[in-house]
């Protein structure tokens, strides 16, 4: 085992200082040092997404990132998009629509939508189920997901027209 | 007008905050202080005799707390068997042995042999490591035609040979079966495989448990479906723990689809573990491991007849199967290719005659059990298969063929020549009601559509019928089981009016705190936010036997409405002591006690804070407070049914199947929560399009599994399902539970397969191609060479 390393990183806007292995993965960081449970770890090989978080600005798989590559990061997990007095428009619309069952994919879901609809917020539905294509869920289909995305989609485009 | 609340309305799931939120709790979010972390070093061969198992150098690693072998576990049980099939002469089923650790041999990869316990998680797993562990290999046993010939290598040395039993039912028919098969019409003959699936919830098992020397008392939190189950069969049969000395807790658990309703060995483990080392233990399956060690689904071999008359109505059926058992017995799985699938061979028609025979077959792979619908889609895929396949031999439109051997409206209750009483049931209108929603009469120029763009098009029915609501008590130990299929709830009232239901039912996706609580509101007529739904805790709930089986409404939700009719009949008491009025003339509407026939009335929350503080109130007639507790047990199962219509279109080039639209035309009986019933229905049936185009599991020839992870297990994408068009509306409701429900659950499960196959092989024909059956999954290459051959 090598020595423990110091990692600087800023989750869902707090910066934090951590003492970590360099063979620690960030889910486990994120998990067990700062007690974020949103994202899970569903198959520790990137085919799930139940662990997606944003790094910097795009959707990755937390399980298979190490923690030292997060060093100096912007990191944002699904507990960084609601308030303590609101969900987000996206958490809102997969309430409203029934775009979960179990819950356990849904933080990975909701934090890969959430980039999704800003990579293009305006998709299509076959935009959508390929933009979701690398988060499994076993228990909706999907049907529902992508119904509350499109809708998220529409109701943040409506409010970015308004404001406009 | 939608309603906003109560039975029937699609009220928003008040579970979902907490998920949306990242503040769900399942159970790998749990840590206990001082815990100490398990890994287990499992087989990495199919077959073999364990000589030596050398922990030496992994001892004296760094953190290691201690290892453990199956001789650390000489004194515990093994894993039980909670059903015993009677074979077809009389004799109880084949039962080895199930350690929790191998013991001498190794009977299929993934068999766990050892496990080590550290302070932290890599410290385990650089100690897995260094154990050495000495196997000689022997032949595994694969093909369940070849295990059960003389002269076979035997995965059990103890047992006379693979076959764990030979089943035969209806056994008295089976002479008349044959007759009337061999004085057919017709007989069209189908040879078919039901692949194997991996249940894949999205949460692998955790189990994490607590032993404290205080009070002597355990705690394991554990992924389960059923957590009283897992406290009955750990605690009595490999643990010798007494149950009020034993608490299993299922916190929020991702997902199950049968597959977490089974009791495991690393459950067992960590309790006895944590009892040895004096510390928490917690073990967290990798996907990996959940491939080899999670019972998987399905895996049947079977040809089917159908004989059919002049006049084209069915006179019998006849299947002969052969069902994978794996190498252990797990919980449920002899019950699964016999009373779970053999009873549903009648269909949704009036075959006088059926016999089905079940070998069941003990391999070296990971053992099988129950994965939603159980039984009963590999029963629905060979009949609704093997009547398409008539259908198209006889040139018969496959739906009038089903319409006219369909049981009719006025027949029922039906009683099967499979032993079930059907209770209600208009296939006739779910049929109907499928084929307008996918507009069949036009699906003709869809055909010639695709055929301008290249693509053949094609259009597969199926109409399934299900037994759910599992079960009669009294009925299924007659059959082999070793449980009573109850389920329980107590409703305590507490004071001020608001209301705990303990509910023997488990949620694990199913949103029970959302819709078991619009029952309890609308029976008592106050808003469902004053209703809490409590579950998946032996502390706090009555001895209830958990969710699988689409029981959890019909049977954990009568058990909810019997006591809350007990409640209401107290509280009415409790009104007409207060209102000085006859008990019998007490009326409870929206929440307000009233006397017929005047305006006098007490509201709910006077009576319940009556009950607790009983200064006026009738002490000689009742006793104070207000909670009661039923158990439920069902007299019959629910017969959910359904038409189930797929639309595709086949790349000839490529053989690369598109599913275009799916629809679902089932009668659940009355609906409590059409929302969440809706997006039950398309869970399952993207599980059933799973299996019929994505998903398989392959061992090769070691007994290797090749299929381990979701690399190489096609698990249905978001980017691979069409939308689904779902209908209830065709509601014939059950006859014998208080609400009127069937179960939704396994539906989607069930319909599917049959409809995507029946689709791909329309649209071949319809082109011209002479095939007549593909083995799911229909993968390009299947179609491809099915297409070429």
């Amino acid at each position: 085992m090598s020595d423990k390393m110091h990692l600087k990183m800023t989750v869902n806007g707090k910066q934090e200082d951590l003492l970590v292995e360099p063979r620690e993965l960030l889910i486990y960081v994120l998990r067990e040092k700062l007690n974020l449970t949103g994202p899970h770890v569903g198959c520790e090989t990137t085919h799930c997404g139940a662990c997606t978080v944003e790094l910097n600005g795009k959707s990755v798989k937390s399980c298979t990132v190490l923690a030292a590559q997060a060093q100096g990061a912007e990191v944002t997990t699904v507990e960084g998009l609601s308030t303590p007095d609101d969900l987000h428009v996206l958490q809102k619309a997969f309430r409203e629509h029934h775009g979960l069952q179990c819950g356990f994919c849904t933080p990975g879901m909701i934090t890969r939508a959430h980039r999704l609809l800003q990579e293009n917020p305006n998709p299509t539905e076959e935009e959508v189920r390929f933009g979701i294509a690398g988060n499994l869920c076993r228990c909706t289909g999907y049907q529902n997901i992508v119904k509350s995305i499109l809708a998220a989609a529409a109701e943040m485009n409506a409010a970015k027209e308004a404001a406009e | 007008m939608p309603k906003d609340g109560g039975i029937g309305a699609s009220t928003k799931r008040r579970e979902d905050v907490r998920f949306l939120t990242g503040k769900g709790r399942y159970t790998d979010d749990i840590n206990l202080q001082n815990q100490t972390y398990a890994w287990f070093v499992r087989s990495d061969i199919a077959h073999g005799t364990i000589q030596n198992i050398d922990t030496s150098d992994a001892e004296s690693m760094d953190g290691v707390v201690k290892i453990f072998t199956s001789k650390d576990f000489e004194a515990a049980g093994g894993i039980p068997c909670g059903w015993q099939v009677t074979d077809r002469f009389g004799q109880p089923m084949q039962e080895p042995k199930h350690p929790i650790l191998a013991e001498g041999k190794v009977r299929h990869v993934g068999d766990p042999i050892a496990v080590v316990v550290a302070e932290t998680l890599e410290q385990a797993r650089d100690a897995a490591e260094a154990i050495d562990i000495d196997i000689d290999e022997l032949e595994p046993v694969l093909d369940m035609k070849a295990a059960i010939q003389d002269g076979a290598t035997k995965v059990h040395d103890d047992l006379t040979s693979n076959l764990c039993y030979d089943w035969g039912f209806v056994e008295e028919n089976r002479e008349a079966v044959d007759e009337a098969i061999k004085n057919a019409h017709h007989v069209t003959t189908l040879e078919l495989v039901n692949n194997r699936l991996c249940a894949n919830p999205m949460e692998p098992r955790v189990a994490v448990a607590d032993y404290s020397q205080a009070n002597d008392e355990y705690t394991l939190y554990t992924t389960s479906q059923n957590p009283h189950v897992i406290r009955l069969l750990m605690g009595a049969f490999v643990l010798s723990i007494p149950e009020h000395k034993l608490r299993v807790v299922a916190p929020d658990v991702g997902g199950g689809f049968g597959s977490k309703i089974y009791h495991y060995a690393e459950e067992a483990f960590v309790t006895h573990a944590s009892k040895i080392v004096g510390r928490p233990v917690k073990w967290t399956s990798t996907r990996s491991e959940a491939f080899i060690s999670d019972a998987h689904g399905r895996d049947h071999v079977t040809k089917i007849e159908l004989a059919m008359d002049e006049n084209h109505k069915f006179t019998a059926v006849r299947t002969d199967t052969y069902a994978n058992m794996g190498a252990y017995l797990s919980t449920f799985a002899p019950s699964i290719p016999t009373w779970l699938h053999g009873t549903l061979m009648a269909g949704n028609y009036t075959t006088p005659l059926v016999y089905v025979n079940v070998k069941a077959v003990f391999t070296n792979t990971v053992p099988v059990d129950a994965y939603r619908g159980a039984g009963r889609p590999e029963a629905t895929f060979q009949l609704e298969r093997v009547v398409d396949k008539a259908a198209r031999e006889i040139g018969m439109d496959p739906a009038e063929l089903r319409r006219l051997n369909f049981i009719k409206p006025d027949q029922f209750p039906y009683d099967t020549p499979v032993a079930v009483t059907y209770d209600t049931g208009n296939y006739h209108a779910t049929l109907d009601k499928g084929l307008e929603m996918v507009d069949y009469a036009n699906f003709d120029a869809r055909v010639a559509e695709s055929k301008a763009r290249g693509k053949l098009r094609g259009l597969g029915l199926a109409h399934f019928i299900e037994a759910c609501g599992i079960a009669p008590s009294n009925l299924v130990g007659q059959l082999g089981a070793r449980a009573g299929l109850y389920e329980s709830a107590t409703v305590r009232v507490n004071a001020t009016g608001s209301i705990s239901v303990m509910t023997g039912s488990h949620s694990h996706g199913q949103g029970h705190e959302t819709s078991f609580a619009q029952v309890v509101a609308e029976m008592i007529g106050i808003d469902a936010s004053q209703v809490d739904i409590v579950h998946g805790d032996t502390s706090k709930t009555p001895m209830g036997m958990g969710t699988y089986g689409s029981r959890s409404i019909a049977v954990g939700g009568s058990a909810m409405v019997r006591a809350t009719e007990k409640i209401i009949n107290k509280a009415k008491k409790i009104a007409a002591h207060l209102m000085e009025a006859s008990e019998g003339d007490i009326e409870l509407k929206d929440g307000q006690f009233t006397v017929a026939g005047t305006d006098k009335s007490v509201a709910w929350g006077d009576v319940t804070l009556a009950a607790y503080v009983p200064h006026n109130y009738p002490l000689e007639e009742i006793e104070p407070g207000l909670e009661e507790t039923a158990f439920y047990d069902p007299s019959n199962f629910t017969y959910p049914s359904g038409a189930y219509i797929c639309e595709v279109e086949v790349d000839p080039d490529t053989g690369k199947v598109d599913v275009l639209g799916f629809i679902a035309a089932d009668d659940f009986g009355n609906v409590i929560n059409p929302m969440i019933v809706e997006g039950q229905v398309h869970g399952g049936v993207a599980q059933g399009i799973g299996q019929a185009m994505l998903e398989n599991t392959v061992f090769d020839e070691n007994g290797q599994l090749l299929s381990g992870s979701f690399m190489d297990y096609a698990m249905p994408r978001a980017s691979d399902m069409p939308m689904f068009d779902v209908d209830h509306s065709c509601q014939t409701p059950c006859t014998h539970n208080p609400l009127g429900v069937k179960g939704c659950g396994e539906a989607g499960a069930i319909g599917s397969p049959p409809a995507v196959v029946n689709a791909v092989i329309d649209a071949l024909q319809r082109g011209g191609y002479d095939v007549d059956h593909i083995d799911m999954p229909v993968s390009p290459s299947r179609v491809w060479e099915a297409m070429n051959k």
